[in-house]
């Protein structure tokens, strides 16, 4: 485990989280008035999420099968307003169910 | 309405709530039960107010600790990660990208970018706070701002202050770091198959924060379909897969974003209303 390196990480994600936060508040004291850039900020948490979601998602587990497994999982169960621990644990134990009946099964991963 | 949206669009990165949309609804109105207009804003008030955000946070940050450690960090860098932090997409991003060994510019720009809209909301508090709040008052509670926090005490009657600001998010604080290291520790418990299964979490809980907003707004679908439709480009397209993951998802990101705001900006006397 290279410390140094996580830990320099670390540190600068704190920073870049407390940039934005503090400028505001402490220096700038002023609003946006650009509406082009008001709308731009309201839609980027939405396109970080989703471009980080797709396609890794079906990289994430053992085998392409059990992620897709998991990924209708999880749409399904969001699309039902199911709270955040509930998307994600569901989801992880579909996965597991499906790795544990194709192991069975003998399909290799 | 408008408080609703703002706490959704505002939680979207922001897993630390749960996000959807009900869920908002709901911890608002929870809060709000909290509210008593009359009541004066002491420390102890806030430390109160706190409760239900803590009691929020506790689970996601027990998620965010298993992933870490799932992913190979220590128990004290994940909480040290969270102590620091104290923020949900962005450090779930940021720890993703340590994991699998990203350069320091792309952890930067990427938790830099998710963050970027804690801007809005520090914008929005320095109306709202006292201006007798003095600078390191300003400096310290900066580092509180997050989505519950901020539209808690929004949610205020008049100005608010710095007594009561450090209650609101002290709870909170407490909740995510003891949630983030009782996460962390139990991941050493489980079987390998179980953490095998583990590795969707993450993803699964991005989903169940666009989901249930795409399904409400055409625009947030749209910019979630061209976001992730970049990605897969990204990915598959020779030449263009070998960019880094911190930047692709950036750069899709401010296309998509970019799109967004031009075809359907948000109403002009309220930035975070997008249109449905």
């Amino acid at each position: 485990m290279n410390y140094p390196k996580i830990l320099t990480a670390v540190a600068i994600m704190a920073l870049v989280t407390y940039l934005p936060r503090v400028l505001p508040l402490a220096v700038f004291r002023k609003k946006i008035q650009n509406r082009f850039i008001k709308s731009f900020l309201a839609y980027v948490p939405f396109a970080v999420l989703a471009a980080m979601t797709l396609p890794e998602i079906l990289y994430s587990t053992a085998c392409l099968w059990s992620a897709i497994a998991g990924l209708a999982t999880a749409l399904v169960l969001s699309y039902f307003n199911r709270g955040l621990l509930t998307v994600a644990l569901g989801s992880v134990g579909v996965v597991f169910i499906t790795e544990t009946i194709l192991k069975l099964c003998g399909v290799p991963m | 309405m408008i408080l609703n949206w703002r706490l959704q669009v505002l939680t979207i990165s922001s897993i630390m709530d749960e996000a959807s949309y009900q869920r908002s609804t709901h911890f608002t109105a929870r809060c709000s039960v909290l509210n008593q207009p009359l009541q004066p804003l002491s420390f102890q008030k806030g430390l109160r107010d706190g409760i239900p955000i803590c009691l929020g946070y506790l689970s996601v940050s027990f998620t965010f600790g298993m992933m870490a450690t799932e992913g190979g960090l220590p128990v004290w860098i994940a909480v040290l990660i969270s102590m620091t932090n104290l923020t949900s997409a962005g450090q779930f991003a940021g720890t993703a990208l340590i994991l699998s060994g990203g350069m320091y510019i792309e952890i930067a720009v990427t938790t830099f970018v998710i963050n970027i809209r804690y801007m809005l909301m520090s914008l929005s508090l320095s109306q709202k706070v006292e201006d007798s709040m003095t600078m390191p008052q300003r400096l310290g509670l900066s580092f509180g701002i997050t989505d519950e926090i901020f539209a808690v005490a929004m949610q205020q009657r008049g100005l608010i202050n710095a007594r009561y600001l450090t209650g609101l998010i002290l709870t909170p604080y407490f909740g995510w770091a003891a949630g983030t290291f009782l996460g962390a520790a139990a991941t050493g418990f489980l079987p390998l198959a179980v953490r095998s299964a583990l590795g969707i979490a993450i993803y699964g809980m991005f989903i169940a924060i666009i989901v249930p907003p795409a399904a409400k707004s055409r625009p947030i679908l749209f910019v979630v379909a061209i976001a992730a439709g970049l990605s897969c480009i990204f990915r598959y397209v020779p030449v263009l897969n070998t960019l880094s993951s911190g930047w692709v998802i950036i750069i899709c990101a401010v296309i998509a974003s970019g799109l967004a705001a031009w075809k359907f900006p948000v109403a002009e006397d309220d930035p975070e209303e997008v249109p449905a």
